[in-house]
């Protein structure tokens, strides 16, 4: 709590030494080898790290240079990052899984001289690239298995460094001078530099200081009200923001003990033997563990698929109200908490949630469903919004405020405003200062004013006065009225529904906003069968007249969720179809990665964006597919036309 | 796959060696008059077309089989008639061709399996276990656990194998062999019914076991590429005979191996 927070030292290395002194008998860190969780307390950290820093000065490194650190998330990674900062150097954390090339890439541009790796595996990969990073000169390795027969000139075991750095340290004036070193850091020196994965041209090393990094994680550790009481466990890349800012920079602020999996196969499993208070999983991750749940269910004796499924349906009447402290009827208290003891309860202990005070998820739009699940069996899950150059944290859901479709409002000391154009932009204290050896990229995303552009449009929700992300600014259009246009964000909406697949939606620079629908067929398919709908093929099923009904509603509400925010209200479907066949990478429609490549949909699709368009009830289209063997040929089809009705702003607002 | 050299030829005295083992059930000659030998550290792989008799050779080595003519000599000492459990108390262990494993036990418990050899305590504290029990479990437990963190298999500790993928059942199967600390593995078919994928991550496997516990090997597996780029030496057999024995090399350009793989006219 505040006393964690309360005159916070300038550098991590500081930190960890008050870590030591405060907390000294407290698990700062735990790993479960062979086995069985290892558990090292902050005093221990401290003097490994201590070692580690004088070993690591011996082979040379020194204040201001920079070590890569490659690997997953294990104890001797995290401390070389400590160790490297204790000596005022700047450790640049790569993805463990990053292909040869980006490595090179990250090494070459970061002008590495050190790298600290996980195993063989990433000795192999580096070796592999060394003529493009001719500035490395020395690896250290964490597992040693298979290195044995290695030529150990550019190699050393971490272990060797760390024996090597405590052997040094039995003379008091080395020991003097580390604790002159450690003072010597200032909070404007670069404490990391997180390199962003590249999705947009080749990455950029974000440069982050000491100060402002530490201002930000304590600006949310009193937000989260954590202390030094609390678990983490550090199961997502190392070398990402959220692991760097979530685990590393907050557990040195607050003093809780980060644990790291056995291996990342065993994280699910990890989770349930930890516990942890404090948690953070992208929807992606949320909706498999939701789907893992439901399948596992289905295969659930009678009388339990029952009372799971009774209870589950208590708790979507009940259970998010009960969260959010709001008023309940008695009846529904009293079921909730037979449910507790009976379903939600061993859920959550086989999830691993049973201890998790505070959850977090962010990264991309979560489905109102999936977040509603978790909430309602008592999982405190919120949504946040950030960025690698906010170190994180922009806006976050405070308790009792949650919104599945809201960011929430700005983090404490976060300043954010919308551009003109509705780009979000924002300044905060853990803002990086820039981009490493790139400043006119630096230039680019900077206002002249010190704000941040984020890329991201987004608008502050009347409501709730929460930030609302809809789309990147590039992509965002405007119809012809002026109206804004984000197709993401509508398409987004569109398939949380398990019958919509993929939603194409068009309206930039045009009247109104129509949208392509493909159907999911196993959804669609499994409904068929209970409704004794006959189909023959995918064609025959997404042209029934029952399916464009039941898709009909879907779109209703989706529009009657656009009337609810003002500036989206324009921007209503007014016309849809569904498409006679699934967009597929083979045929190009989509990405490889199951994006959906607009411009060529836009062009392949003519007649029946046309028609869209013109007010036809109905158009033909043919269209040239690929057949799993790479054979091709035509599907033909004649594809209907619904006309949707504008949806009017409600009265009121839908609470959560 | 290693950073320096290629593997260097750590390969010592000759640590079993069949002397014109001969084998037939009822009119079928299954191996006839074959003699090679194997050596420590080395890995030896046994080749041949379907039915050439490398599975029988490799049960008469760990004695589930017993030759009519010829001899074993496994660490100096020329057994005619061992029996299975006294080549594994000698320090042989094997995997199979079909995987043999306890198939409602976990992956842990299959490699604890492997331990029973090495367990000492009496029957009395073991039902209790208690003492001497408790602490030896601990103990084996403890190796049991390096073998899972040495073949990565640490997220299927707990899962029943019969619930298991079969390239991940190979591995378990692999791990209970190690659990013996043998000084002979004899491997058959390892790679059978892999993916290119968990080929490599097998072959991978066995260079690993045989750097790290130097445990010798002997395998018998017909992706040619594999038993090429693993083995030291190689011995083909063909309809029991064996036709060529040498490195790789030597192997890959002789005529008879040739024939037997390609078939010739006769």
């Amino acid at each position: 709590m505040a006393s964690n927070v309360a005159g916070l030292d300038d550098t991590f290395p500081k930190l960890l030494a008050r870590n030591a002194h405060l907390y000294g008998a407290r698990p700062a860190m735990r790993h479960k080898d062979l086995g069985i969780w290892q558990t090292w307390t902050w005093s221990q950290v401290h003097d490994v790290v201590r070692a580690y820093a004088a070993g690591l000065h011996r082979l040379g490194v020194k204040r201001g240079e920079t070590i890569a650190i490659v690997g997953g998330n294990r104890p001797k990674l995290y401390w070389s990052v400590m160790a490297a900062q204790m000596l005022g150097a700047i450790p640049v954390p790569v993805y463990a899984d990053a292909v040869a090339d980006e490595l090179a890439y990250v090494l070459a541009h970061a002008e590495v001289r050190f790298a600290a790796v996980e195993d063989q595996e990433q000795v192999d990969k580096i070796q592999s690239v060394m003529q493009r990073v001719p500035r490395l000169e020395l690896m250290f390795y964490d597992e040693k298995r298979g290195l044995r027969d290695y030529d150990h000139g550019r190699l050393r075991s971490m272990d060797d460094v760390i024996d090597d750095g405590r052997k040094a340290l039995a003379d008091p004036a080395v020991v003097d001078w580390l604790d002159k070193e450690i003072a010597a850091g200032k909070g404007s020196d670069p404490s990391i530099i997180l390199y962003t994965s590249g999705t947009t041209g080749a990455s950029k090393g974000v440069l982050l200081t000491n100060e402002r990094s530490i201002r930000a994680a304590a600006d949310t550790v009193a937000f989260d009200k954590l202390t030094e009481n609390d678990v983490a466990l550090a199961y997502l890349p190392l070398a990402w923001v959220g692991d760097h800012y979530l685990n590393y920079a907050q557990g040195l602020v607050s003093g809780f003990c980060t644990a790291c999996p056995e291996s990342p196969d065993t994280a699910m499993a990890d989770l349930r033997e930890i516990g942890p208070t404090f948690y953070f999983a992208p929807p992606r991750t949320l909706e498999l563990l939701l789907t893992r749940v439901m399948i596992r269910m289905e295969d659930a004796g009678y009388v339990k698929g029952k009372l799971f499924h009774y209870f589950i349906g208590v708790a979507r009447r009940y259970g998010e109200r009960i969260l959010n402290g709001q008023p309940v009827p008695l009846v529904g208290r009293l079921l909730y908490g037979i449910g507790n003891i009976l379903v939600y309860g061993p859920l959550k202990n086989v999830l691993g949630f049973s201890r998790v005070r505070v959850a977090y998820t962010a990264g991309e739009a979560v489905g109102p469903d999936l977040f509603s699940f978790y909430r309602s069996i008592g999982l405190n899950l919120k949504q946040l919004y950030g960025q690698t150059e906010a170190f994180l944290y922009v806006t976050a859901q405070p308790d009792g405020e949650i919104y599945s479709d809201t960011v929430g409002p700005a983090c404490p000391n976060v300043d954010i405003r919308i551009s003109e154009n509705g780009e979000v932009q924002f300044k905060s204290p853990g803002m990086f200062s820039g981009y490493f050896k790139d400043d006119a990229k630096t230039a680019e995303v900077m206002t002249p004013d010190g704000y941040v552009k984020t890329g991201d449009a987004g608008f502050f929700d009347e409501k709730t006065g929460h930030l609302k992300i809809i789309d990147r600014t590039k992509d965002v259009g405007r119809l012809n009225d002026g109206t804004m246009f984000p197709p993401k964000y509508i398409e987004n909406k569109l398939k949380f529904y398990p019958n919509i697949r993929e939603a194409v939606a068009l309206g930039d620079k045009r009247d109104f906003v129509t949208v392509m629908l493909n159907i999911d067929l196993t959804a669609v398919g499994s409904w068929a069968e209970r409704n004794n709908v006959v189909y023959g093929s995918y064609q025959e099923l997404a042209g029934h007249p029952l399916v464009y009904d039941m898709l009909q509603k879907h779109v209703a509400e989706v529009n009657r969720s656009l009337a609810e925010d003002k500036v989206m209200a324009g921007a209503q479907i007014k016309r849809f179809l569904i498409l006679h066949k699934e967009l597929d990478a083979d045929d190009g429609e989509l990405t490889r990665t199951q994006k959906v490549r607009r411009s060529f949909i836009a062009e392949r699709y003519a007649p029946l964006i046309r028609a869209l368009y013109d007010g036809s009830k109905e158009a033909d289209i043919s269209t040239e597919v690929t057949f799993e063997d790479g054979r091709k040929g035509t599907i033909s089809a004649r594809v209907k036309i619904r006309d949707m009705k504008r949806e009017p702003a409600p009265v009121m607002g839908k609470a959560a | 796959m290693r950073a320096t050299g290629g593997r260097e030829a750590a390969v010592g005295d000759v640590l079993l060696s069949a002397e014109n083992v001969s084998l037939s059930f009822g009119g079928v000659k299954a191996v006839s008059d074959v003699s090679f030998d194997i050596r420590k550290g080395e890995i030896r792989a046994i080749i041949g077309p379907n039915g050439a008799g490398k599975t029988s050779m490799l049960n008469v080595i760990n004695g589930f089989y017993h030759p009519q003519q010829g001899r074993i000599t496994f660490k100096g000492e020329t057994r005619a008639n061992m029996r299975p459990h006294e080549a594994a108390y000698g320090g042989i262990a094997r995997t199979f061709q079909n995987v043999a494993l306890f198939r409602g036990m976990t992956a842990l418990d299959n490699i604890m399996a492997g331990r029973t050899l090495k367990m000492h305590s009496s029957f009395f504290w073991q039902l209790l276990r208690y003492g001497p029990a408790m602490r030896e479990e601990v103990e084996h437990r403890h190796r049991v656990e390096e073998i899972i963190d040495f073949l990565k298999i640490q997220e299927i500790r707990r899962v029943p194998v019969g619930r298991l993928p079969y390239g991940l059942q190979k591995r378990v199967e692999l791990g209970r062999a190690l659990a013996m600390e043998p000084e002979l593995l004899l491997l058959d078919e390892p790679m059978a019914g892999m993916n290119l994928e968990e080929k490599e991550d097998m072959s991978r496997f066995v260079l690993d076991v045989n750097d790290h516990y130097g445990t010798t090997i002997a395998l018998i597996e017909h992706d040619m590429g594999v038993v090429m780029d693993l083995s030291d030496r190689v011995v083909v057999l063909d309809h029991g005979i064996k036709i060529a024995d040498g490195t790789p090399d030597e192997v890959k350009h002789n005529q008879m191996v040739i024939d037997a793989y390609l078939g010739v006219a006769h």
